[in-house]
């Protein structure tokens, strides 16, 4: 199989610190791939520099094959890579509702149109709706997104990420702070709405990983010491030493 | 006809109400005003009203709806006036004749050129970038306007006669209720024009990047290029008011694109509320009401405005027309009655109150300002000596009892205000 | 044209070190509190005028001590009731609410001390020539000016780099959040740095009055340049207001000392213009008549082409 996203020597340094210390990284299409490592380590910092929140200090980023190193964010979503935040990031003032249809807007292929009228256009709407129905937040699709609880925010969040049909979808630890059960409930969620797709996901919940992941990259420092399926990551020495058993000590 | 049908139809009529109904007000309320009020002073404080009004809802497409801050929006607005006004000389001078009900196009598209130019390096960034820059630019414009002579006319500015070209409908605009009309219906276009530029994508992508500008570049859409489009269109309107200020006034100065006008547009707008569509509106026409009514009856009414500006701002950040939407909740509930002998009880006492302190303030200001030895002034039609001992004891009076009397209200008032938006017991039942 | 150059260059020294004192206190209020105070010129204003209220009873030096003081206790109440209240609704909230703040304080001027121009004149014992130079007079209150402003200079770098409140607000400059995790009483050193700044910005008022004038209008007319300064020397920067306000003073005095067109230099190049062109102002500019926009020029293109500022690090 071809590969979704490959990195190749990727770096990043703030000031005099290198955060992310040279990741060669190639996920296949269709996989579901689960980034796993310390606090610290640099995962997040991965995904910004993947999805062009960040700027590189060198390397590359490929999607589906085609360069997208330093590109803006938003030529990296339409060239079809979505994500979400690990901080919750959506439009506090817009209500629900229009939180969604804004991140449907460019894949209806709106553009910047001002000759359209948004609730008009009853295929935009009931995508809209689509979505809401999906992630459980109809009921509440009126209300400013901002007056949600923690675990609708995180949601909306997955929703907003996955809502323009990117064929390549980042979750960036999409059930951090939830419940047992909100966390039950959002990974089906990821697992309805990433079926056909690539996903990539931070996560620290171990369970959720071994569950939902088809193989598993480990960041430690800034630069990947594994990849491999569940099974092996969990019997990998390296991957003990240098972090499933600092999480275990934790525990 | 069958029952269906006719439950359709009222649903149908229904929704057509609900949509072009407020429309239909507007463009009523539009074309009855100057029966109402037909003085000539009433005439001149409308055509002034339906102007900001445009300029108003302007800004508003800049800081309530694309959360872009602007210091220096008169720019557009002034130089859409001279443009405007430039063209009137043209039509009187036979050099390029066009009726001058269109000429406010002229001024909205210079007013977009300019949008245009500035947008395409200051919509970069929002924030105090974006707010800096407006402020240089209009600073730039305004200082540059007394320069260039031959395009601004330096102090006097550049006059011109709206009555030279092509009569429409036998119409010359000689009078001031033949421009109120026009006014009228440029005001209710553009009045459409921009409330529908806020349901377009356009418009929507535009509060998603006052909301969060950095999330909106991950859902496909590149922050600057929806503040720029914004901003053009911004431009576009300001410039069509400055038009028709041109044609209302027949004269444009520097002082139409200079900073205090650009900080009188903000203060409208915020003081109308710029989370709303409406707020603009609001804010335009009491901004222009207290500019001509309140002139009339006393020479500190800016300060009064000042006053206004920064209350709103410290204590109701939503402007008028968020005290009123504040409202419609207890509304909805029918339970605006809890609420109306608590206001009236709180609101008599603030009167006096208020009206004790504007009373100091208007004394004060005669007693300084009168020519030597005139001691006698006149408020509300009360007729007093202001060396005499007598109104200083009233004015106390006025604000000590008003300002204990609001003092002992509160309590009660905010309890009233509670019990009115306390969620409805059916509500809560249907929870559990 | 050397007596040109040296008296504009001592003008101009003069003019950009009392610039200075308010651009300090705005750079500092801002890299603080994020705040870019629109009305910190109105307090620049309020100093002039207390100080000549004082003056007429209690004498010049009186004024001087005390209206700085006044001031500072205004900004200070400012601060905690009408700034730290909108705080609230954010940065837009708090950046409109200084400009209101702007418009009412000179309504209230005008309410208090009335439109004209008020007769606030340099103490008695200044009002003589210091030196003549090529038969042009130094005043010697500009000197008195200049001194004072290079004391204040002096005093700010000792405070600041020397003092413990100044390692405080030198740490909050650069790391926001970590003073009020060392335990420092932030909301008390916002409101004793905003009310310092307002009284620098008064004592600058105090001692440019009697220079500049004491009218309702002074506050605009340099509120703008002072902002142009804070933004092109770099926001937040001190070393980049301290550079930008010097450059903005002798590029002011310069542009208004040489007096030279665009008709000079076409001439220089042998080419004629027609003087009842559409381009005729063009061709009739002069530099003491573009001096009032170079700052804002300057302003504009550093915002484009370097929005840090000359020596900011920070983009807001
Ligand atoms: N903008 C930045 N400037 C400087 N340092 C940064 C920046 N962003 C991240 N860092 C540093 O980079 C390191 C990695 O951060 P990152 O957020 O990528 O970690 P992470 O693996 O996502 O951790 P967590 O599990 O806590 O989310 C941290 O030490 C952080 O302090
Ligand atoms: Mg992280």
């Amino acid at each position: 199989m071809s590969s979704a996203i490959k990195l190749d020597e990727l770096r990043k340094s703030f000031g005099p610190t290198e955060i992310i210390r040279g990741v060669n990284l190639d996920i296949k299409k269709g996989e579901r791939h689960a980034i796993i490592g310390p606090n610290g380590a640099g995962k997040s910092t991965l995904f910004h520099l993947i999805s062009g929140r960040y700027n590189l200090s060198g390397g590359h980023v490929s999607l589906n094959g085609e360069e997208i190193s330093n590109l803006p964010p938003y030529e990296i979503y339409r060239k079809g890579l979505s994500r979400s935040f690990q901080v919750t990031n959506i439009f506090p003032i817009l209500s629900v509702f229009e939180n969604v249809r804004c991140s449907l807007m460019w894949s209806e292929d709106y553009k910047y149109s001002f000759w359209h009228l948004v609730d008009r256009e009853r295929k935009l709407n009931d995508r809209a709706a689509e979505v809401l129905e999906e992630i459980g937040l109809t009921s509440r699709q009126h209300v400013p997104a901002g007056v949600l609880t923690y675990a609708e925010q995180r949601a909306l969040e997955i929703g907003l990420a996955a809502a323009g049909g990117a064929d390549v979808i980042m979750l960036d630890e999409p059930t951090a702070g939830m419940s047992h059960s909100e966390t039950d409930q959002a990974i089906e969620l990821i697992r309805r709405i990433t079926v056909g797709k690539t996903l990539v996901m931070v996560e620290h919940d171990m369970g959720v990983v071994f569950d939902l992941a088809d193989r598993i990259s480990v960041l430690v420092y800034g630069e990947i010491i594994a990849t491999d399926t569940p099974e092996n990551i969990r019997n990998n020495k390296a991957v003990q030493e240098a972090y499933l058993g600092v999480e275990a000590e934790h525990a | 006809m069958s029952d269906i049908a006719k439950v359709q139809n009222a649903v149908m009529s229904a929704s057509f109400l609900k949509r072009f109904g407020p429309w239909l007000l507007l463009a009523l309320g539009l074309i009855v005003l100057p029966f109402f009020f037909s003085s000539n002073i009433a005439v001149y404080t409308m055509n002034l009203m339906g102007i900001f009004i445009i300029f108003a809802l302007s800004y508003n497409m800049l800081l309530g709806q694309g959360g872009m801050l602007s210091f220096g929006h008169a720019v557009y607005f002034g130089l859409g006036g001279f443009m405007s006004v430039h063209f009137m000389n043209y039509i009187e001078a036979d050099i390029f004749v066009v009726p001058v009900v269109i000429v406010p196009i002229f001024g909205g598209l210079i007013g977009l050129l300019f949008a245009v130019i500035v947008g395409s390096f200051s919509t970069r960034r929002a924030g105090t970038v974006f707010a800096m820059i407006s402020l240089g630019i209009g600073e730039l414009i305004a200082s540059c306007s007394l320069i260039f002579v031959a395009f601004f006319g330096g102090e006097e500015g550049i006059s011109a006669d709206r009555t030279m070209g092509p009569e429409v409908m036998g119409v010359d605009f000689a009078q001031d209720i033949e421009v109120y009309y026009l006014i009228a219906v440029w005001a209710f276009i553009t009045i459409a024009l921009m409330y529908l530029f806020s349901r377009t994508p356009m418009g929507r992508m535009a509060n998603a990047v006052r909301d969060n500008d950095e999330r909106i570049e991950f859902i496909g859409y590149s922050q600057r290029k929806v503040r720029f489009i914004s901003f053009c269109a911004s431009g576009f309107f300001a410039g069509i008011a400055g038009g028709l200020f041109a044609i209302n006034f027949e004269i444009v100065t520097e002082e139409n694109l200079n900073a205090l006008t650009s900080g009188v547009v903000l203060l409208m707008a915020y003081i109308g509320g710029v989370g709303f569509f409406v707020g603009p509106i609001v804010g335009a026409v009491v901004f222009t009401l207290l500019q001509t009514l309140l002139s009339n009856y006393t020479e500190i009414w800016q300060l009064y405005v000042g006053v206004l500006f920064v209350s709103t701002v410290m204590y109701a950040p939503q402007g008028l027309t968020g005290l009123i939407a504040m409202h419609i909740p207890a509304f909805k509930m029918k339970r605006l009655r809890v609420l109306a002998v608590p206001y009236v009880r709180a609101g008599i006492p603030t009167l006096l109150l208020l009206a004790g302190i504007s009373g100091f303030l208007e004394t004060i200001h005669h007693v300084r300002s009168a020519a030597v030895g005139e001691t006698t002034m006149s408020l509300l039609g009360i007729e007093f000596d202001t060396h005499t001992i007598m109104p200083w004891i009233i004015i106390a009076v006025l604000v000590v009892v008003g300002g204990y009397l609001t003092k002992t209200q509160m309590p009660q008032l905010r309890e009233a205000w509670d019990e009115a938006n306390a969620p409805l017991k059916s509500d809560e039942g249907g929870a559990s | 044209m050397f007596e040109l150059i040296f008296f504009s260059l001592l003008n101009g020294i003069v003019t950009g070190l009392l610039l200075f004192m308010l651009a300090s206190g705005l750079t500092l209020i801002f890299s603080m509190m994020g705040v870019l105070n629109f009305a910190h010129a109105s307090f620049y204003m309020l100093g002039a005028y207390v100080a000549y209220t004082i003056s007429l009873y209690l004498g010049f030096w009186v004024g001087l001590i005390v209206a700085p003081l006044v001031v500072g206790v205004l900004g200070a109440v400012v601060e905690r009731y009408g700034l730290r209240h909108v705080h609230r609704w954010g940065h837009v909230a708090e950046l409109i609410f200084t400009f209101g703040l702007a418009f009412l304080i000179e309504e209230i001027v005008q309410f208090i001390w009335g439109k004209d121009t008020k007769a606030y004149h340099e103490p008695e014992i200044l009002q003589f020539p210091l030196f003549t130079f090529f038969g042009q007079n130094f005043p010697a209150y500009k000197a008195f000016m200049l001194l004072i402003s290079i004391g204040i200079f002096i005093a700010l770098l000792l405070v600041l780099t020397r003092s413990r409140i100044g390692l405080i607000i030198q740490a909050a400059i650069t790391r926001p959040n970590m003073t009020a995790m060392l335990g420092h009483n932030v909301p008390l050193v916002f409101m004793g740095v905003f009310g310092m700044g307002c009284a620098l910005a008064g004592l600058a008022g105090v001692i440019a009055g009697p220079a500049l004038g004491t009218f309702p209008g002074m506050a605009v007319v340099l509120g703008s340049i002072v902002f142009v300064i804070v933004v092109v020397g770099g926001l937040g920067s001190l070393g980049g207001a301290f550079i930008a306000s010097l450059l903005i003073g002798l590029l002011q005095t310069f542009a208004i000392a040489l007096d030279y067109s665009v008709s000079d230099i076409l001439v220089a190049f042998n080419i004629t213009t027609d003087a009842e062109s559409a381009f005729r102002d063009l061709w009739t500019l002069s530099l003491p008549q573009i001096a009032p926009i170079l700052p804002y020029l300057l302003l504009v293109l550093i915002l484009i082409f370097r929005p840090t500022g000359l020596f900011g690090k920070r983009e807001s």
